[in-house]
């Protein structure tokens, strides 16, 4: 089959979808769009059932803190194997409510990366089968990699950041 | 649920079930993982795995160190294969930073991945055997593992955690004590490999252990997010160095081996061809790098290349340069991206956001293991014991990658 390119996938979408998809961009010639938290269900199931494209493999899930705009970003890679191409869509949802529909429903690998996902963000993901932590402690009360959590002990003196160059 | 509760409790005494903890430290789990188990005589009925025991929080340190400061973790992500993860790292970065690689690099690094994909095949595979009772062939054939540590030696000095290569290339050019004892791996590893494999691929009792085990749908396969030897051995024919070349994977001629059912046996079968596959592929490699020019080995990109140290101190402009990489001031884009290269056990991937500071805004490791991992106890229920713990030496779980 040949290679779907990104203008294909994107028209397609956007006939489904319309204004539902924004801020589209192509960083490095992967396809990146935004989509809500309401869509985003309807959206990836788009994309895997459509014979045309069969995005097929969820690649990773994962999160970003932007503290400065109080929003976590879920980040979904997808991956087409038939037609080799890849897409990148975002959900942007406020900190204060860190709340998505979970996509394990569609993906069975998507179960251990939420809880991951969870763990590390404290992202809640509706409907999760199993939602706790999976790396860390339970009991450990914080979702260390928001960005407001410092790396190292903030009281110690010797071992700042700007003393060893980063 | 939590930790520190026990999974199941149910005390009731006419219950015949058996609790096992299989693990944290069992030498069966050839790493800190643990899974609870159910028995019924010696049949699983269900699990639950519990992993984290060796987390070392490598994304949020991540976030905190410049580009070139990262390597040393990726290292210790997958470290049977830590070459496969300092290259992809490498090559994120490069990618982020536009840098053309010239060829001689490419090849150089193609066979230093390939060295490092045997070495991990080469673990998983006499592991399984030794699984099954056949230590022969586990001290046999892991002689050459050591062989493959003692080539990185001489190429970077290290030997499990390489930190080989750098941002632009590699920290030094191959000596002839290198390919002297790559060739001399090339005319000794197969012969060792052909008799591993005729101890193995008809022996009786190893198919009866492996053949129709765990067997695994191309469905499920592709729904678990499996990647590498383990999809591959379902018969899906998906692999990164084919279907998105990388440091000029598409001049290589090989073939990528597929399985059938996804059992153990396949698994089995399908690395041992790998292994074939990557001895093919440094050949060619050596070939091709007679008619590139020598001692090229990284791209002239003196803004993110680390100079060597006879330059910074005598040379200005190299001082400068190196002064600013190390203090992280080097000019990268503001962008994200993504790229993944075929570890030994699947697609691994990096996920980098730049946002212009020092260090990575967000960096995402997408490990193997541990997407992998997440079908064993599913896959257990119903299996013996002891078909489990092979199922387990299959899957060829790192615990390092398991839990970055």
């Amino acid at each position: 089959m040949a290679k779907a390119t990104n203008t294909e996938i994107i028209d397609l979408l956007g006939e489904k979808f319309g204004e539902q998809l924004f801020d589209v961009t192509e960083p490095y010639g992967l396809l990146t769009f935004s989509t809500t938290k309401d869509k985003i269900v309807n959206v990836l199931s788009f994309l895997k059932e459509n014979a045309k494209i069969n995005f097929n493999f969820l690649t990773d899930l994962t999160a970003v803190h932007y503290p400065e705009k109080n929003q976590l970003a879920v980040v979904y890679h997808l991956h087409s194997m038939v037609s080799r191409v890849r897409v990148r869509v975002k959900v942007f949802i406020h900190e204060n409510d860190a709340t998505i529909p979970t996509v394990s429903t569609l993906w069975n690998s998507a179960n251990w990366m939420e809880r991951e996902t969870y763990d590390f963000f404290g992202i809640k993901f509706e409907g999760h089968p199993d939602l706790r932590r999976i790396l860390n402690m339970d009991e450990l009360g914080v979702f260390p990699m928001l960005k407001q959590y410092p790396l190292e002990d903030p009281n110690r003196v010797d071992k700042k950041d700007e003393y060893f160059g980063r | 649920m939590k930790h520190n509760q026990p999974v199941y409790t149910d005390n009731d005494p006419q219950n015949e079930l058996v609790t096992l903890n299989l693990g944290p430290t069992h030498p069966a789990t050839h790493g800190v993982f643990q899974n609870v188990l159910q028995l019924d005589g010696e049949r699983i009925v269900s699990g639950v795995s519990t992993i984290g025991y060796i987390h070392r929080a490598f994304e949020k340190i991540a976030e905190h160190r410049p580009f070139y400061q990262i390597t040393p973790l990726t290292d210790r992500l997958n470290y049977c294969s830590s070459p496969i993860n300092n290259m992809g790292w490498h090559m994120t970065v490069e990618k982020l930073l536009n840098i053309q690689i010239p060829k001689r690099v490419d090849y150089l690094r193609v066979i230093i991945m390939e060295l490092a994909r045997i070495s991990d095949h080469i673990i998983c595979n006499t592991i399984i055997a030794q699984d099954t009772g056949a230590t022969t062939t586990f001290l046999y054939l892991f002689q050459f593992r050591e062989h493959i540590y003692e080539i990185y030696e001489e190429i970077c000095g290290a030997r499990l955690t390489t930190n080989i290569g750098r941002i632009g290339g590699l920290e030094r050019d191959f000596n002839d004590i290198a390919f002297a004892k790559i060739n001399k791996f090339l005319k000794e590893f197969p012969v060792a490999l052909r008799e591993f494999e005729s101890l193995l691929n008809r022996n009786r009792i190893f198919i009866d252990r492996t053949a129709g085990v765990a067997e695994v749908t191309q469905e499920n396969a592709l729904s678990f997010g499996w990647t590498g030897p383990l999809l591959r051995a379902t018969g899906v024919d998906y692999d990164v160095r084919v279907s998105e070349p990388y440091s000029s994977y598409q001049d290589f001629d090989f073939e990528i081996p597929v399985g059938t059912s996804g059992d153990i046996y396949d698994r089995y079968l399908v690395r041992n061809e790998e292994m074939w596959q990557s001895v093919r592929i440094i050949e060619q490699a050596l070939e091709k790098l007679k008619s590139e020019p020598k001692g090229i080995f990284h791209a002239d990109v003196p803004e993110f290349y680390l100079p060597g140290k006879e330059e910074v101190y005598n040379n200005m402009e190299a001082l400068i340069y190196h002064f600013k990489i190390v203090m992280g001031e080097i000019d990268a884009p503001k962008a994200e991206v993504y790229h993944a290269v075929e570890g030994g056990n699947g697609e691994l991937g990096f996920y980098l956001i730049n946002d212009g500071g020092r260090t990575p805004y967000r960096l995402h490791f997408r490990r193997p293991s541990f997407i992998n991992y997440s079908m064993f106890a599913k896959m257990s229920e119903g299996m013996l014991l002891s078909d489990a713990i092979i199922n387990m030496s299959s899957m060829n779980i790192i615990a390092g990658e398991l839990d970055a």
